[in-house]
């Protein structure tokens, strides 16, 4: 299939140094010298060095990819390093950007490494994209995703997309002239609050290992021009049961912003279209609180305080304060086990599940329910430094 | 009977199940016997008013409902139905 995305090499040449590099591509047919003088003048910018960012710059810096743009405002964190294999633990506390910079250079010095220190943002994305002619989806968040695919399809670049959620991945090309957008698949996002996140749902190392490998081979096809490319098909990859389905996607005529009478012709707020208000807003404002150091005080001094612990029971293997385990999914039909006249204090890892928690209590007559702020996080930070950090 | 597929996101509210079987003619027939089954699963999958919510997209086989005769659409005893929510995981950072 032919796209207009193929890069046209120019009249550049490789040197020997590249010729010996890329020799395994040299002598293939599909790749060739002209296919990677065109991986040579190719210009593909990574959104997030994360998860699905990490393998997939690391495989297009190492194949030639002239021009690789990183796009990313993050810092380094031990939980990164189960999956975000091109950062190291001696990178912990640096900026993503910066590590990831570093080894791409120490893979290819041939290549040039362009950063971006930023968030994108409805306000520089137009301006980053133009420099470029293919665009990574690596982020993790949906206001980012349809940012990204939005600006895709008004600079007229391929949206190389890839999600993924505990063991399960979806990867597809988006935006293309003639091939369907996210929009198209995904005209509105859900709600938040409605789909788990993957910090409360966790995900597989692997996965985006996986996922990010063929968003990189799909980036690869685009500009060698080669191959079938996954536009108008949606792969989902299930890594448990080591199943890959496709789904076909339309463009869907009546597409806000790739259809035939587009309403979005500019980018937009992007976090109020998908329901967040300010950058951190709390899911459940104004529930009652209790700070960890008067639970603690109040658990010493032997008060009748009931602990409620809403976490998934493999959360409650990892670290407990001993509280009753009875997971926020499980609350409504288990809801007897409580004792409404009794003080609760309810906890989560971080507070948000419990705030839940809290709110649902109350709405069902309990009083005396309150939600422990910053959860079992805050607890190992401030009154049991023994206690692992998830 | 037709095969619904429960996509990892809403498994938590389904049992734990990666499929069930249900009894059905037609797609609308199939998810509404799985909803019965499982009634937390209801606003996840439509909204206050039973519309289809317009972010889960639900295929027959590799086929979106949406071109076919969305939840009109025939379904035989082999066929399999996939809920095929967003999902925007790319770093699990929030």
């Amino acid at each position: 299939m032919s796209t207009n995305t193929e890069v046209k090499p120019e009249t550049a040449t490789l040197s020997n140094d590249e010729i010996l590099r890329y020799s395994r591509h040299l002598i293939m047919p599909e790749v060739g010298m002209e296919g990677q003088l065109k991986l040579k003048a190719a210009r593909v910018l990574c959104i997030g060095a994360g998860g699905l960012g990490s393998p997939l710059a690391l495989y297009l810096g190492a194949a030639g990819v002239g021009t690789l743009g990183l796009v990313d405002f993050d810092v380094v964190d031990y939980t990164n390093l189960q999956r975000q294999i091109i950062h190291t633990t001696a990178d912990v506390g640096r900026k993503k950007l910066d590590s990831a910079a570093d080894k791409l250079k120490a893979i290819n010095p041939l290549i040039n490494v362009r950063p971006f220190d930023t968030r994108l943002s409805s306000d520089n994305a137009l301006e980053l994209f133009r420099d470029f002619d293919i665009i990574v989806d690596g982020t993790d968040n949906f206001p980012t995703r349809y940012l990204v695919n939005d600006a895709c399809v008004l600079t007229g670049k391929p949206n190389v997309y890839g999600s993924i959620f505990r063991f399960e991945g979806q990867a597809s090309v988006f935006a293309t002239e003639q091939g369907p957008c996210y929009r198209c698949l995904y005209p509105e996002p859900p709600p938040p609050g409605l789909v788990p996140s993957c910090a409360e749902g966790g995900v597989l190392g692997i996965l985006p290992g996986l996922v990010g490998v063929i968003q990189a081979t799909e980036a690869i096809k685009l500009v060698l021009g080669k191959g079938e490319p996954l536009i108008g098909r949606l792969l989902l990859v299930d890594a448990l049961a080591m199943k890959f389905r496709e789904l076909k996607l339309r463009k869907n005529p009546d597409c806000p912003v790739c259809g035939t009478h587009p309403t979005i012709t500019k980018l937009i707020d992007y976090n109020e279209f998908c329901g967040i208000r300010g950058e951190e807003a709390p899911v459940e404002a104004g529930v009652p609180e209790i700070q960890v150091e008067e639970l603690k005080r109040r658990l010493d001094a032997g008060e009748d305080v009931f602990v409620l612990d809403v976490r998934e029971p493999h959360e409650y293997q990892i670290c407990n304060i001993g509280g009753h385990l009875i997971p926020l999914g499980d609350l409504p039909k288990r809801v007897h086990e409580l004792d409404s006249s009794r003080e609760i204090v309810a906890h989560c890892r971080s507070g948000t599940r419990s705030a839940k928690a809290v709110n649902f209590l109350r709405q069902a007559g309990f009083r005396k329910v309150r939600n422990l702020s910053g959860g079992i996080l805050a607890w190992a930070d401030r009154v049991d430094p023994k206690m692992p950090k998830y | 009977m037709p095969k619904i597929q429960i996509p990892t996101p809403l498994r938590q509210y389904a049992g734990k199940e990666p499929a069930v079987e249900v009894k059905a003619a037609t797609v609308g027939e199939a998810l509404y016997g799985l909803v019965a089954r499982h009634p937390e699963l209801r606003r996840h999958l439509y909204t206050d008013d039973g519309k289809l919510r317009a972010f889960v997209n639900v295929y027959l086989n590799d086929e979106d409902v949406r071109y076919l005769q969305k939840e009109a659409t025939a379904v035989k005893e082999t066929d399999s139905i996939s809920i095929v929510p967003s999902i925007a995981g790319g770093s699990a950072q929030r």
